[in-house]
Protein backbone atom coordinates (compact mmCIF):
# COMPACT_ATOMS: atom_id res chain seq x y z
CA UNK A 1 0.00 0.00 0.00
CA UNK A 2 1.26 3.42 -0.91
CA UNK A 3 1.74 5.95 1.84
CA UNK A 4 -0.71 8.61 2.21
CA UNK A 5 0.19 12.46 0.80
CA UNK A 6 2.39 14.39 3.00
CA UNK A 7 -0.10 17.38 4.44
CA UNK A 8 0.46 21.11 3.93
CA UNK A 9 -2.49 22.11 5.43
CA UNK A 10 -2.41 20.79 9.51
CA UNK A 11 -5.93 22.78 9.85
CA UNK A 12 -8.17 20.98 6.97
CA UNK A 13 -6.10 18.18 6.11
CA UNK A 14 -4.22 16.72 9.37
CA UNK A 15 -2.79 13.41 8.98
CA UNK A 16 -1.84 11.57 12.54
CA UNK A 17 0.70 9.56 10.54
CA UNK A 18 2.78 11.67 8.48
CA UNK A 19 6.18 11.53 9.55
CA UNK A 20 6.27 15.83 10.29
CA UNK A 21 3.62 14.54 13.67
CA UNK A 22 5.43 11.41 14.53
CA UNK A 23 8.55 13.47 14.91
CA UNK A 24 7.17 16.63 16.52
CA UNK A 25 3.14 16.82 16.53
CA UNK A 26 3.64 19.41 19.83
CA UNK A 27 3.70 22.53 17.33
CA UNK A 28 1.18 21.31 15.25
CA UNK A 29 -1.76 21.04 18.32
CA UNK A 30 -0.48 24.50 19.35
CA UNK A 31 -1.72 25.70 16.17
CA UNK A 32 -4.96 24.06 15.71
CA UNK A 33 -5.56 24.70 19.45
CA UNK A 34 -5.57 28.54 18.45
CA UNK A 35 -7.44 28.32 15.10
CA UNK A 36 -9.45 25.51 14.90
CA UNK A 37 -9.76 23.62 18.51
CA UNK A 38 -11.85 20.38 16.62
CA UNK A 39 -10.44 20.46 13.68
CA UNK A 40 -11.31 17.61 10.45
CA UNK A 41 -9.19 16.20 8.05
CA UNK A 42 -11.30 14.02 5.19
CA UNK A 43 -8.90 11.21 5.60
CA UNK A 44 -9.51 7.94 7.34
CA UNK A 45 -12.85 8.20 6.25
CA UNK A 46 -13.55 11.67 7.67
CA UNK A 47 -11.66 12.53 11.37
CA UNK A 48 -12.03 15.11 13.98
CA UNK A 49 -9.45 16.32 16.06
CA UNK A 50 -10.19 18.17 19.69
CA UNK A 51 -6.86 19.82 20.75
CA UNK A 52 -8.24 21.33 24.05
CA UNK A 53 -8.49 19.64 27.54
CA UNK A 54 -12.09 20.89 27.57
CA UNK A 55 -13.24 19.08 24.25
CA UNK A 56 -11.22 15.99 25.04
CA UNK A 57 -12.94 15.65 28.85
CA UNK A 58 -16.33 16.29 26.67
CA UNK A 59 -16.21 14.16 24.53
CA UNK A 60 -15.20 11.48 26.82
CA UNK A 61 -17.58 12.09 29.20
CA UNK A 62 -20.42 11.93 26.43
CA UNK A 63 -21.23 8.32 25.76
CA UNK A 64 -24.49 8.94 24.01
CA UNK A 65 -22.83 10.87 20.88
CA UNK A 66 -19.39 9.12 21.16
CA UNK A 67 -19.51 5.18 20.80
CA UNK A 68 -15.96 2.92 22.13
CA UNK A 69 -17.23 0.62 19.70
CA UNK A 70 -14.17 1.33 17.45
CA UNK A 71 -10.93 3.14 19.13
CA UNK A 72 -8.30 2.73 17.18
CA UNK A 73 -8.42 5.22 13.76
CA UNK A 74 -8.00 3.68 10.27
CA UNK A 75 -8.63 3.60 6.77
CA UNK A 76 -10.66 0.79 7.09
CA UNK A 77 -13.62 0.47 9.17
CA UNK A 78 -14.20 -3.24 9.83
CA UNK A 79 -17.93 -4.09 10.28
CA UNK A 80 -18.40 -5.32 12.88
CA UNK A 81 -15.29 -4.14 14.41
CA UNK A 82 -13.97 -6.95 16.99
CA UNK A 83 -14.77 -5.99 20.50
CA UNK A 84 -12.06 -5.60 23.20
CA UNK A 85 -14.27 -5.09 26.46
CA UNK A 86 -13.93 -3.11 28.32
CA UNK A 87 -12.11 -0.67 26.36
CA UNK A 88 -14.84 -1.26 23.09
CA UNK A 89 -18.38 -1.13 25.11
CA UNK A 90 -20.61 1.04 25.59
CA UNK A 91 -22.82 1.70 28.96
CA UNK A 92 -24.30 0.20 30.48
CA UNK A 93 -23.01 -3.17 29.34
CA UNK A 94 -19.30 -1.43 29.79
CA UNK A 95 -19.60 -1.20 33.84
CA UNK A 96 -19.34 -4.97 34.63
CA UNK A 97 -16.53 -5.75 31.95
CA UNK A 98 -14.31 -3.12 33.80
CA UNK A 99 -15.31 -4.52 36.99
CA UNK A 100 -14.46 -7.79 36.19
CA UNK A 101 -10.49 -6.43 35.40
CA UNK A 102 -10.20 -4.24 37.77
CA UNK A 103 -9.16 -6.64 40.85
CA UNK A 104 -6.10 -7.86 39.50
CA UNK A 105 -4.98 -4.10 38.50
CA UNK A 106 -5.45 -2.34 42.18
CA UNK A 107 -2.23 -1.85 43.70
CA UNK A 108 -2.09 -4.07 46.07
CA UNK A 109 -2.13 -6.65 43.11
CA UNK A 110 0.03 -5.15 40.74
CA UNK A 111 2.93 -4.55 43.61
CA UNK A 112 3.11 -8.40 43.97
CA UNK A 113 5.15 -8.06 40.51
CA UNK A 114 7.32 -4.94 41.72
CA UNK A 115 10.50 -7.39 42.84
CA UNK A 116 10.29 -9.30 39.54
CA UNK A 117 10.57 -6.13 37.49
CA UNK A 118 12.80 -4.65 39.79
CA UNK A 119 15.19 -7.75 39.01
CA UNK A 120 14.63 -7.84 35.44
CA UNK A 121 15.70 -3.82 35.24
CA UNK A 122 19.02 -4.92 36.75
CA UNK A 123 19.74 -7.97 34.38
CA UNK A 124 19.05 -5.78 31.72
CA UNK A 125 20.94 -3.35 32.71
CA UNK A 126 23.96 -5.28 33.44
CA UNK A 127 23.51 -6.55 29.45
CA UNK A 128 25.03 -2.86 28.50
CA UNK A 129 26.48 -1.25 31.04
CA UNK A 130 29.87 -1.93 30.57
CA UNK A 131 29.57 -0.81 26.74
CA UNK A 132 30.05 2.88 25.34
CA UNK A 133 26.12 3.29 24.95
CA UNK A 134 23.10 1.33 24.28
CA UNK A 135 19.39 1.55 22.24
CA UNK A 136 17.83 1.96 25.56
CA UNK A 137 14.14 1.65 23.56
CA UNK A 138 15.09 -1.95 22.27
CA UNK A 139 17.63 -3.47 25.08
CA UNK A 140 15.34 -2.21 28.05
CA UNK A 141 12.36 0.14 27.63
CA UNK A 142 10.67 -2.67 25.54
CA UNK A 143 11.17 -5.54 28.07
CA UNK A 144 9.55 -4.12 31.06
CA UNK A 145 5.76 -3.73 30.11
CA UNK A 146 6.27 -6.91 28.06
CA UNK A 147 7.62 -9.05 30.86
CA UNK A 148 5.03 -7.87 33.07
CA UNK A 149 2.16 -8.79 31.07
CA UNK A 150 3.60 -12.25 29.95
CA UNK A 151 3.38 -13.07 33.84
CA UNK A 152 0.07 -11.22 34.51
CA UNK A 153 -1.15 -14.06 31.86
CA UNK A 154 0.71 -16.82 32.60
CA UNK A 155 2.31 -16.90 29.36
CA UNK A 156 6.56 -18.16 28.64
CA UNK A 157 8.08 -14.92 28.59
CA UNK A 158 9.78 -15.58 25.34
CA UNK A 159 5.76 -15.33 23.91
CA UNK A 160 6.48 -11.36 24.36
CA UNK A 161 7.98 -10.98 21.03
CA UNK A 162 4.65 -12.32 19.50
CA UNK A 163 2.98 -10.09 21.05
CA UNK A 164 5.32 -7.37 20.02
CA UNK A 165 4.77 -8.00 16.28
CA UNK A 166 0.80 -8.07 16.65
CA UNK A 167 0.88 -5.31 18.53
CA UNK A 168 2.95 -3.39 15.53
CA UNK A 169 0.62 -4.94 12.89
CA UNK A 170 -2.67 -3.20 14.53
CA UNK A 171 -1.43 -0.26 16.17
CA UNK A 172 0.83 0.85 12.68
CA UNK A 173 1.46 -1.33 10.00
CA UNK A 174 -2.52 -2.34 9.72
CA UNK A 175 -3.67 1.46 10.04
CA UNK A 176 -3.81 1.68 5.92
CA UNK A 177 -4.65 -2.10 5.28
CA UNK A 178 -6.87 -4.59 7.00
CA UNK A 179 -5.71 -7.83 5.67
CA UNK A 180 -3.05 -6.78 7.92
CA UNK A 181 -5.19 -6.51 11.03
CA UNK A 182 -7.00 -9.25 10.72
CA UNK A 183 -4.03 -11.62 10.03
CA UNK A 184 -2.53 -10.56 13.18
CA UNK A 185 -6.13 -11.00 15.34
CA UNK A 186 -6.43 -14.44 13.61
CA UNK A 187 -3.11 -15.26 15.13
CA UNK A 188 -3.70 -13.72 18.56
CA UNK A 189 -7.02 -15.97 18.15
CA UNK A 190 -5.02 -19.11 18.02
CA UNK A 191 -2.74 -18.30 20.40
CA UNK A 192 -5.50 -17.54 23.07
CA UNK A 193 -7.38 -20.36 22.08
CA UNK A 194 -4.27 -22.82 23.21
CA UNK A 195 -4.34 -20.87 26.24
CA UNK A 196 -7.53 -21.27 27.35
CA UNK A 197 -7.72 -24.91 26.09
CA UNK A 198 -4.39 -25.40 28.20
CA UNK A 199 -6.09 -23.70 31.43
CA UNK A 200 -9.34 -26.07 31.04
CA UNK A 201 -7.43 -29.05 31.15
CA UNK A 202 -4.84 -27.73 34.27
CA UNK A 203 -6.02 -24.60 36.02
CA UNK A 204 -4.21 -22.19 37.06
CA UNK A 205 -3.98 -18.66 38.56
CA UNK A 206 -3.52 -16.00 36.24
CA UNK A 207 -4.80 -13.77 34.57
CA UNK A 208 -6.47 -15.80 31.50
CA UNK A 209 -7.86 -18.09 34.27
CA UNK A 210 -9.42 -14.88 35.79
CA UNK A 211 -11.22 -14.49 32.37
CA UNK A 212 -12.51 -18.29 32.17
CA UNK A 213 -13.46 -17.96 35.42
CA UNK A 214 -15.78 -14.53 35.32
CA UNK A 215 -19.21 -14.38 34.85
CA UNK A 216 -20.89 -11.98 33.06
CA UNK A 217 -24.04 -9.89 34.27
CA UNK A 218 -25.86 -13.05 34.01
CA UNK A 219 -24.26 -15.09 35.81
CA UNK A 220 -23.17 -17.05 32.97
CA UNK A 221 -19.78 -17.53 31.73
CA UNK A 222 -17.77 -14.88 29.69
CA UNK A 223 -18.61 -15.78 25.39
CA UNK A 224 -15.08 -16.94 23.80
CA UNK A 225 -15.31 -13.84 22.15
CA UNK A 226 -15.61 -11.73 24.82
CA UNK A 227 -12.39 -13.24 26.92
CA UNK A 228 -10.36 -13.34 23.22
CA UNK A 229 -11.61 -9.33 23.25
CA UNK A 230 -10.40 -8.45 26.47
CA UNK A 231 -6.73 -10.62 26.47
CA UNK A 232 -5.88 -8.57 22.93
CA UNK A 233 -7.00 -5.66 24.83
CA UNK A 234 -4.27 -6.10 27.66
CA UNK A 235 -1.54 -7.28 24.84
CA UNK A 236 -2.61 -3.72 23.00
CA UNK A 237 -3.08 -0.80 26.01
CA UNK A 238 -0.18 -2.60 27.91
CA UNK A 239 3.20 -3.34 26.13
CA UNK A 240 3.47 -0.58 23.74
CA UNK A 241 1.93 2.16 25.91
CA UNK A 242 4.56 1.61 28.55
CA UNK A 243 7.29 0.85 26.75
CA UNK A 244 6.51 4.60 25.31
CA UNK A 245 6.04 6.34 28.83
CA UNK A 246 9.21 5.12 30.25
CA UNK A 247 11.53 5.66 26.31
CA UNK A 248 10.02 9.23 26.86
CA UNK A 249 11.21 9.94 30.01
CA UNK A 250 14.31 8.33 29.46
CA UNK A 251 14.56 10.20 26.28
CA UNK A 252 13.96 13.86 28.36
CA UNK A 253 16.36 12.58 31.15
CA UNK A 254 19.57 12.12 28.48
CA UNK A 255 19.04 15.71 27.16
CA UNK A 256 18.24 17.50 30.52
CA UNK A 257 21.61 17.04 32.89
CA UNK A 258 19.69 19.40 35.10
CA UNK A 259 16.58 17.26 35.62
CA UNK A 260 18.37 13.97 36.08
CA UNK A 261 20.85 15.20 38.55
CA UNK A 262 17.72 16.41 40.74
CA UNK A 263 16.34 13.45 40.39
CA UNK A 264 19.74 11.56 41.22
CA UNK A 265 19.53 13.71 44.12
CA UNK A 266 16.04 13.54 45.18
CA UNK A 267 14.61 10.19 44.40
CA UNK A 268 11.74 10.90 46.25
CA UNK A 269 10.50 13.11 43.60
CA UNK A 270 10.17 10.60 40.94
CA UNK A 271 6.38 10.37 41.32
CA UNK A 272 5.49 13.65 40.74
CA UNK A 273 8.24 13.53 38.13
CA UNK A 274 6.68 10.95 36.42
CA UNK A 275 3.58 12.21 36.22
CA UNK A 276 4.74 15.46 34.47
CA UNK A 277 6.78 12.83 32.37
CA UNK A 278 3.15 11.26 31.35
CA UNK A 279 1.55 14.65 30.68
CA UNK A 280 4.39 16.13 28.60
CA UNK A 281 4.50 12.96 26.86
CA UNK A 282 1.59 11.15 27.16
CA UNK A 283 1.99 8.11 25.39
CA UNK A 284 -1.61 7.16 24.49
CA UNK A 285 -3.89 8.49 21.87
CA UNK A 286 -7.77 6.94 21.79
CA UNK A 287 -10.57 7.14 19.15
CA UNK A 288 -14.47 7.45 18.89
CA UNK A 289 -17.39 7.02 16.61
CA UNK A 290 -19.95 9.76 15.71
CA UNK A 291 -23.23 8.08 16.88
CA UNK A 292 -25.86 11.27 16.98
CA UNK A 293 -24.91 14.89 15.31
CA UNK A 294 -23.54 16.66 17.73
CA UNK A 295 -21.63 19.60 18.21
CA UNK A 296 -18.06 20.03 19.95
CA UNK A 297 -16.49 24.05 21.24
CA UNK A 298 -18.43 25.43 17.73
CA UNK A 299 -17.62 21.63 15.51
CA UNK A 300 -20.37 19.99 14.59
CA UNK A 301 -20.01 16.73 14.11
CA UNK A 302 -21.64 14.05 12.18
CA UNK A 303 -22.86 10.26 12.74
CA UNK A 304 -20.11 7.95 11.17
CA UNK A 305 -17.25 9.62 10.84
CA UNK A 306 -14.52 9.22 13.61
CA UNK A 307 -12.67 11.35 16.69
CA UNK A 308 -8.89 11.05 17.15
CA UNK A 309 -8.73 11.91 21.31
CA UNK A 310 -5.55 13.03 21.83
CA UNK A 311 -4.73 13.07 25.09
CA UNK A 312 -1.69 14.03 24.79
CA UNK A 313 -3.08 17.33 23.17
CA UNK A 314 -5.47 17.97 26.03
CA UNK A 315 -2.10 17.53 28.76
CA UNK A 316 -0.35 20.58 26.63
CA UNK A 317 -3.41 22.99 26.56
CA UNK A 318 -2.32 26.18 28.13
CA UNK A 319 -5.49 27.11 29.57
CA UNK A 320 -5.35 24.10 32.14
CA UNK A 321 -1.34 23.64 32.99
CA UNK A 322 1.05 26.92 32.85
CA UNK A 323 3.71 26.52 30.96
CA UNK A 324 2.25 23.50 29.46
CA UNK A 325 5.18 23.34 26.99
CA UNK A 326 7.76 22.91 29.82
CA UNK A 327 8.46 20.10 31.62
CA UNK A 328 8.27 20.94 35.37
CA UNK A 329 9.15 17.81 37.20
CA UNK A 330 7.98 19.06 40.82
CA UNK A 331 4.90 20.27 38.83
CA UNK A 332 2.33 20.45 42.16
CA UNK A 333 -1.04 20.43 40.16
CA UNK A 334 -1.25 18.01 37.35
CA UNK A 335 -4.30 16.85 36.13
CA UNK A 336 -3.25 15.19 33.60
CA UNK A 337 -5.42 13.21 31.57
CA UNK A 338 -2.71 10.47 30.06
CA UNK A 339 -4.86 7.48 31.12
CA UNK A 340 -8.08 9.09 29.64
CA UNK A 341 -10.92 10.76 31.54
CA UNK A 342 -14.57 9.16 32.36
CA UNK A 343 -15.09 5.37 31.92
CA UNK A 344 -12.85 4.93 30.02
CA UNK A 345 -9.67 5.69 31.93
CA UNK A 346 -7.33 3.18 32.10
CA UNK A 347 -7.69 -0.28 34.10
CA UNK A 348 -4.26 -0.52 33.94
CA UNK A 349 -2.81 2.69 35.78
CA UNK A 350 -1.72 1.61 38.84
CA UNK A 351 0.40 -1.19 36.90
CA UNK A 352 2.08 1.33 34.17
CA UNK A 353 3.08 3.83 37.09
CA UNK A 354 4.89 1.22 39.32
CA UNK A 355 6.57 -0.03 35.80
CA UNK A 356 8.01 3.29 34.58
CA UNK A 357 8.89 4.24 38.36
CA UNK A 358 10.83 0.91 38.71
CA UNK A 359 12.48 1.29 35.22
CA UNK A 360 13.72 5.10 35.88
CA UNK A 361 14.41 4.26 39.63
CA UNK A 362 16.71 1.08 38.88
CA UNK A 363 18.02 3.56 35.96
CA UNK A 364 19.04 6.24 37.64
CA UNK A 365 20.67 3.85 40.09
CA UNK A 366 23.04 2.28 38.09
CA UNK A 367 23.24 4.82 35.47
CA UNK A 368 23.19 8.45 36.79
CA UNK A 369 25.12 9.47 33.87
CA UNK A 370 23.96 9.32 29.65
CA UNK A 371 22.66 11.33 27.04
CA UNK A 372 21.37 11.21 23.35
CA UNK A 373 24.11 9.48 20.85
CA UNK A 374 24.76 12.22 18.20
CA UNK A 375 26.00 9.63 15.89
CA UNK A 376 22.93 7.97 15.53
CA UNK A 377 18.82 8.61 15.52
CA UNK A 378 16.00 8.77 17.67
CA UNK A 379 12.88 6.63 15.98
CA UNK A 380 9.11 7.17 17.07
CA UNK A 381 6.33 5.29 16.53
CA UNK A 382 3.51 6.61 14.97
CA UNK A 383 -0.35 6.35 15.24
CA UNK A 384 -2.50 5.67 18.77
CA UNK A 385 1.14 5.19 20.29
CA UNK A 386 3.66 7.67 20.51
CA UNK A 387 6.89 6.70 21.98
CA UNK A 388 10.54 5.90 21.41
CA UNK A 389 11.42 2.72 19.16
CA UNK A 390 15.07 3.62 18.65
CA UNK A 391 16.97 5.30 21.56
CA UNK A 392 20.61 5.35 21.34
CA UNK A 393 21.93 6.58 24.21
CA UNK A 394 25.79 7.03 25.52
CA UNK A 395 26.54 5.79 28.77
CA UNK A 396 28.82 7.88 31.72
CA UNK A 397 30.04 10.96 31.50
CA UNK A 398 30.50 13.09 28.30
CA UNK B 1 -7.67 31.86 61.23
CA UNK B 2 -9.32 29.33 58.89
CA UNK B 3 -12.00 26.96 60.03
CA UNK B 4 -11.94 22.79 59.96
CA UNK B 5 -11.70 21.63 56.33
CA UNK B 6 -13.95 18.88 55.05
CA UNK B 7 -13.33 16.73 51.90
CA UNK B 8 -15.60 13.97 49.92
CA UNK B 9 -15.54 11.73 47.00
CA UNK B 10 -18.14 11.97 44.96
CA UNK B 11 -18.54 8.35 44.10
CA UNK B 12 -20.54 9.58 40.73
CA UNK B 13 -17.33 11.30 39.49
CA UNK B 14 -14.68 9.11 40.59
CA UNK B 15 -13.17 7.12 37.95
CA UNK B 16 -10.36 5.77 40.41
CA UNK B 17 -7.23 7.26 38.92
CA UNK B 18 -6.28 7.26 42.63
CA UNK B 19 -3.76 10.59 42.37
CA UNK B 20 -6.09 11.27 45.39
CA UNK B 21 -4.70 8.43 47.50
CA UNK B 22 -1.29 8.93 46.19
CA UNK B 23 -0.82 12.05 47.36
CA UNK B 24 -2.47 12.10 50.28
CA UNK B 25 -2.71 8.78 51.98
CA UNK B 26 -4.00 9.70 55.21
CA UNK B 27 -7.23 11.45 53.74
CA UNK B 28 -8.23 8.98 51.09
CA UNK B 29 -8.49 4.87 50.61
CA UNK B 30 -9.59 2.67 47.56
CA UNK B 31 -12.14 0.16 47.78
CA UNK B 32 -11.29 -2.96 46.17
CA UNK B 33 -12.63 -1.61 42.68
CA UNK B 34 -10.35 1.27 42.62
CA UNK B 35 -12.50 3.75 43.06
CA UNK B 36 -11.81 6.38 45.98
CA UNK B 37 -13.64 7.80 49.29
CA UNK B 38 -12.60 9.38 52.43
CA UNK B 39 -10.80 8.57 55.54
CA UNK B 40 -13.47 8.54 58.13
CA UNK B 41 -16.26 11.66 57.56
CA UNK B 42 -13.83 13.39 55.48
CA UNK B 43 -12.39 16.12 58.19
CA UNK B 44 -8.69 16.71 57.17
CA UNK B 45 -6.78 16.67 60.86
CA UNK B 46 -5.18 19.96 61.44
CA UNK B 47 -1.78 19.81 59.45
CA UNK B 48 -2.68 17.83 56.20
CA UNK B 49 -4.64 20.65 54.63
CA UNK B 50 -2.03 21.08 51.78
CA UNK B 51 -2.13 17.57 51.18
CA UNK B 52 -5.91 18.25 50.79
CA UNK B 53 -6.12 20.83 48.75
CA UNK B 54 -2.92 19.20 46.33
CA UNK B 55 -5.58 16.08 45.67
CA UNK B 56 -8.49 18.09 44.83
CA UNK B 57 -5.95 20.09 42.58
CA UNK B 58 -4.66 16.81 40.90
CA UNK B 59 -8.34 15.20 39.95
CA UNK B 60 -8.34 14.60 36.64
CA UNK B 61 -12.60 13.95 36.92
CA UNK B 62 -12.89 16.99 39.49
CA UNK B 63 -14.56 14.85 42.15
CA UNK B 64 -13.10 16.05 45.26
CA UNK B 65 -15.01 18.77 47.03
CA UNK B 66 -13.60 20.81 50.06
CA UNK B 67 -15.92 22.68 52.31
CA UNK B 68 -14.39 25.35 55.21
CA UNK B 69 -16.55 24.84 58.50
Amino acid sequence: MSSPAPVTDWVHDFDHTDPTWTENPYPIWDELRVKCPVAHTNRFLGLYLPTTYEAVKEICSDTEHFSSRRVIVRNVRLEPPPPAPPASSDPPEHKHAKQILLPPFMPDAVKKLEPHLRALCNELIDGFINEKGCDAAARYTKYIPTRAVTNMLGVPEKDGDLFIKWIHELLEGGLHDDARVMQAIREMVAYFTDQIEARKKHPTDDLIATLINARGEDGQPLTDAHVQGTLRLLLIAGIDTTWSAIGSSLWHLAKTPADRARLVAEPQLLPTAIEEFLRAFSPATSGREVMKETTVSGCPMKPGNMVLLSFPAANRDPAVFPDADKVIIDRKENRHVAFGVGIHRCVGVHLARMEILVAIEEWLKRIPDFRLDPSSEIRWSGGNVRGPRQLPLLLGKG
Amino acid sequence: MSGTLRIRVDPDKCQGHAQCKSLAPELFELDELGNAHEIGDGTVPAGLEDKARLAQANCPEIAIPINEE
